[in-house]
């Protein structure tokens, strides 16, 4: 209960004071492991010198929304301002036996399906609170999961401006053609958060992003 | 040596029993839903996916109803005995028209047939395993 209301009191004391700084709330998303924590961090790192979260190969890794306030990118002499939030990924299930494969004790496992649950919850709940989203899918799965339509499905009703980023890119098995076939109606990067490949590209798209909504 | 055909001929049923028992799909056509609003339909799959059915339903939820399904199938994770989420996934007729008859056609038949010309599929985790789609296509993969 205490976390529902203070989960409830975190967006609503970003959202007021989001508006009243005129800041554009950017929010992350996808499916778990898609690597939204690790581009987060790229880009707290690029701009502020600093990380945003851990991550890790287990699915779930970031269970709680995350924000960071004030990143301020320049290009070509002029600057956007805006408040990165990194979102729990969103799922349509979860197993808490799934967490056993990657070594997590019984309690372990249950007590992060649980939080994960909740997490999935908060990010539905902040689709509301955005003013421009980027979709991350994992460059080397199935681009066309319910989750990866559902969310864009959720954004293009609420008119929010998009970037899909596909990212990954450094491995062998990502097919960046397969992605843009599947959303032919977005602008797709590709990025490999990890090796920082292709950032400029991404940084001028976002920097395109972050102006539409100022 | 009667009796032991029967007992094998008994352990051969039982075992297919066994295998398939859980696993009965219930087509939904769009009348059922159309009337409807976001709570009703979303408890109506819901039942239906708690009594451990795969759903076909004729049509497609809005996005805002697929998130609130998602909302709440978590919030049941945990709190029913075995209850793993679901697994979801809609195709609908893709516009392929190249040229701009076939595009208008294609809209004209839209407007009149609204989201029948979609299928959504919905089963519980515990029986569906994966729900690979493509834009044609949905392979339904079952639990062992």
């Amino acid at each position: 209960m205490m976390k529902i209301i203070k989960d409830f009191a975190k967006r609503l004391f970003y959202g007021i004071l989001g508006k009243r700084n005129g800041e554009v709330k950017l929010g992350f998303y996808g499916s778990p492991n898609a690597g939204k924590t690790s581009l987060a961090n790229r880009i707290c790192q690029d701009w502020l010198g600093e990380d945003l979260g851990k991550v890790s190969k287990i699915p779930h890794e970031t269970r709680e929304i995350q924000v960071k306030e004030k990143v301020i990118m320049e290009r070509d002499g002029k600057k956007v301002e805006f408040k990165l939030i990194d979102t729990p990924g969103i799922a349509t299930k979860i197993d808490f036996e799934d967490f056993l494969k990657f070594g997590l004790k019984k309690q372990e496992a249950q007590s992060r399906a649980k939080e994960a649950t909740k997490g999935i919850i908060e990010s539905i709940k902040w689709l509301d609170d955005v003013d421009a989203v980027i979709v991350l899918i994992d460059a080397t799965s199935n681009p066309y999961s319910q989750v990866n339509i559902t969310i864009l499905g959720n954004l293009i009703a609420r008119k929010i401006p998009v970037l899909v980023v596909a990212n990954k890119i450094d491995l062998k098995k990502a097919d960046i053609k397969k992605i843009k076939g599947a959303f032919p109606d977005y602008e797709v990067i590709g990025v490999s958060a990890k090796t920082g490949e292709n950032m400029e590209e991404f940084y001028e798209e976002l920097f395109k992003l972050i102006k539409k909504k100022k | 040596m009667v009796d032991k055909k029967k007992s094998v001929k008994k352990r051969i049923n039982n075992s297919f029993k066994k295998l398939h028992k859980g696993l009965t799909i219930h087509f939904m056509p769009y009348s059922e839903i159309v009337n409807k609003d976001s709570i009703e339909r979303i408890k109506l799959l819901m039942k239906h996916v708690l009594d451990n059915k795969i759903v076909i339903l004729q049509g497609k939820l809005k996005p805002d109803q697929e998130t609130r399904l998602i909302e709440n199938s978590m919030t049941l994770i945990g709190n029913i005995k075995g209850f793993q989420g679901i697994e979801v996934a809609t195709i609908s007729g893709e516009n392929t028209g190249e040229n701009l008859f076939e595009k208008i056609r294609y809209n004209l038949a839209k407007i009149l047939v609204g989201e029948k010309d979609s299928i959504t599929i919905i089963g519980p985790a515990s029986i569906v395993k994966e729900m690979k789609r493509d834009p044609s296509q949905i392979e339904l993969l079952l639990q062992n």
